[in-house]
């Protein structure tokens, strides 16, 4: 569209041409904040000095005559806080939680109870068949003995129950996801608000998500499904919103100038044209589902995790091991399927 | 539209990109040279009160080195950029007045771009590609499929229909941006550099093809471009631009044998011979009509 240097670009010049004196030092008074708050510190507590972690300090006498000293620490009152604002939640909110989880459970018998209805050879069966439309041979032979494999350890069941825990948890995730992603790509706002939360998400331990589950859906699926829907919907979020800012602008451009609406550049250039990030999103979601459905089992969400758990308790390596990998090969199943299936989707198009 | 009004006209056009643009127009400020508003107000100077007219049925060459503001220019007109201050009628109506529907409703049915880097969409068949302008209006799948194979034959690639843009050149990859521009039969088309990209002998052929083209269509064209033989060769008038201004604006003939001033000398002054040019372009502009 430019050539380098054409004025189009002139915006980003202004940002290197050299500004108003003034700015140059304008870190000089906060570096010399820094410095008298440090010096008067010292001077007054010494370099020994404790963070002021209490906030408020009392004495009540005891039955036997003494007294003892309360404390209340800033993160007690901290911690109260936010457990004040959860029970208000939860009471508040009863009706919604009921609702969601209601909705949630039954949908995830009905898949269950459609899935173990089919019966064991025919379900290996068109999932060989499936493999091998998207992926020849080497992902048919996988398919079919992992799947035997499951079968013979006893663990088909269990594992049905698992796959409907990530079905509907990557459901609601990408019903959730797939919008915030385009939201974040085309307002700045809302992706300067997203990204530090999302961040967050990622780096918090998952088995922290486990504690509102219970507290809003108590134990059981739903509690599960909320868990594992908060773990696995960052990476679609994100990549939907790369893959849509990634789209070529010249696409983008022609399009508003043929007239296209905002809605039409979306649905017709934009998501379009970023189907491979936004699908490697859907991938990244689904084999994350998988991981934390697998750790929901701690509260009571089932499948294949509630193996892994017993041996864990029990204290049996090998049985560990068998609903582990049965996990694993769900996971590789799962994986191959949906890449092929996206890769031959787009092959044609960005082949050379 | 009457037809002894031009086709467009812009008037006294302004675009200044930065923080605060209207800053530029203040009295002390708007007689400084472009460096100096950069250097004082961060302010960069992209269109400085162009004006121009394009007659109906004209090429109208807008020509100038990167930086110029020809491009700038090329979406002012279609308002993919907005300009800071002036004018531009489309047969009497001043666009900038436009509300957005209104200015969708002028893109769909009025006038159509064709890209330096074509614009194309990668995941789109060559006929869906070119249909796209049509699809976008709401036209239904079959009236749209035969413009846009009417289009496709018109320049030449009858054939390609089914083909999707990353399996075709360059110089093909344009001929379907030309041809998505013609399928929705616009009455001003825009060409922004539209044979900057494509090698010498392929640029030449194209620039023959889209004379001949429009000696059947008559399109009003507004055609930017670097290279004076380009200029020459296809336009009816050329306008010159240098820092966001016009230099120069005039015929052919007037362009190469009185150039306003030592910037347009030296583009003159690139061409090689300038009896062989005085002839051609005239004879072809003849022809044309």
């Amino acid at each position: 569209m430019t050539a380098p240097g054409d004025v189009e670009r002139a915006p980003d010049e202004r940002d290197t041409a050299p500004s108003a004196p003034w700015r140059r030092y304008a870190w000089l008074p906060g570096a010399a904040a820094v410095l008298i708050i440090l010096g008067v510190s010292l001077a007054v507590w010494g370099p020994g000095m404790d963070f002021p972690t209490t906030i408020s300090e009392s004495r009540a006498s005891t039955q036997g005559g003494g007294s003892v000293v309360l404390t209340e620490t800033v993160r007690e009152r901290t911690g109260e806080t936010i457990d004040g604002a959860v029970d208000w939640l939860t009471e508040e909110g009863d009706w919604l939680f009921d609702g969601i989880s209601d909705a949630v459970g039954r949908t995830l018998v009905s898949i269950e109870d459609v899935l173990k209805w089919v019966p064991w050879p025919a379900a290996i069966a068109a999932l060989a068949l499936l493999s091998f439309v998207v992926g020849r041979w080497r992902l048919t032979a996988f398919t079919t003995l992992t799947l035997l494999y499951i079968g013979f350890m006893g663990l088909w069941e269990n594992a049905i129950d698992t796959i409907a825990l990530m079905v509907v948890a990557v459901a609601i995730a990408l019903a959730l996801g797939l919008p915030l992603g385009v939201l974040g790509a085309r307002s700045r706002i809302a992706d300067g608000v997203m990204r530090p939360i999302l961040d967050a998400m990622q780096t918090m331990p998952s088995f922290v998500y486990l504690l509102p589950g219970i507290l809003f859906f108590g134990l059981g699926k739903p509690a599960g499904i909320f868990a594992t829907v908060i773990y696995a919907v960052p990476p679609v979020i994100r990549l939907t919103n790369l893959g849509i800012r990634q789209v070529s602008p010249q696409a983008v451009e022609a399009a508003l100038a043929f007239g296209s609406s905002p809605w039409q550049v979306l649905t017709k250039v934009q998501i379009p044209m970023a189907m491979p990030t936004i699908m490697a999103g859907i991938n990244q979601t689904t084999l994350m589902a998988l991981a934390m459905v697998t750790i929901a089992s701690m509260v009571a969400a089932g499948g294949l995790g509630d193996d892994v758990l017993r041996a864990l308790q029990k204290n049996q390596p090998g049985n560990g091991l068998i609903a582990g990998l049965a996990i694993v090969f769900l996971a590789i199943i799962i994986d191959r399927l949906t890449q092929s299936i996206a890769s031959e989707q787009s092959d044609r198009r960005s082949a050379g | 539209m009457s037809p002894d009004r031009p086709q467009i006209e812009v008037q006294g056009l302004w675009k200044v990109f930065g923080d605060d643009p209207q800053r530029v127009f203040a009295p002390e400020h708007i007689d400084k040279s472009r460096a100096e508003l950069q250097d004082q107000l961060g302010a960069v100077v992209g269109l400085r009160d162009v004006s121009l007219e394009v007659e109906p049925g004209q090429i109208y060459v807008v020509m100038g080195l990167s930086g110029s503001g020809k491009s700038t220019l090329a979406r002012c007109l279609i308002r993919l950029v907005e300009p800071t201050r002036g004018a531009i009628r489309f047969g009497g109506e001043d666009i900038l007045d436009y509300t957005s529907k209104e200015l969708t409703e002028f893109r769909r049915s009025q006038i159509a771009m064709v890209f330096q880097h074509y614009g194309l969409l990668p995941h789109r068949r060559v006929i869906d590609n070119v249909a796209y302008g049509l699809e976008i209006q709401g036209v239904d799948e079959d009236t749209r499929y035969r413009a846009a194979h009417e289009a496709i034959e018109t320049v030449g690639l009858g054939g390609w229909e089914d083909y999707y843009p990353r399996e075709m050149s360059g110089g093909m990859q344009q001929r379907v941006g030309i041809a998505r521009a013609l399928a929705v039969d616009p009455e001003v088309l825009i060409m922004d550099e539209p044979f900057s990209g494509l090698d010498p002998l392929i640029r030449r052929r194209m620039q023959d093809e889209l004379a001949a083209l429009e000696s059947q269509l008559h399109k009003t064209i507004v055609f930017i471009t670097h290279d004076l033989n380009e200029a020459i060769k296809l336009g009816d008038r050329i306008a010159i631009m240098r820092d966001g201004a016009i230099v120069q604006e005039g015929t052919p003939e007037d362009i190469v044998n009185r150039p306003a001033d030592d910037y347009v000398a030296d583009f003159v002054q690139d061409v090689a011979s300038m009896a062989e040019l005085r002839g051609a372009p005239t004879a072809e502009a003849e022809a044309a009509r």
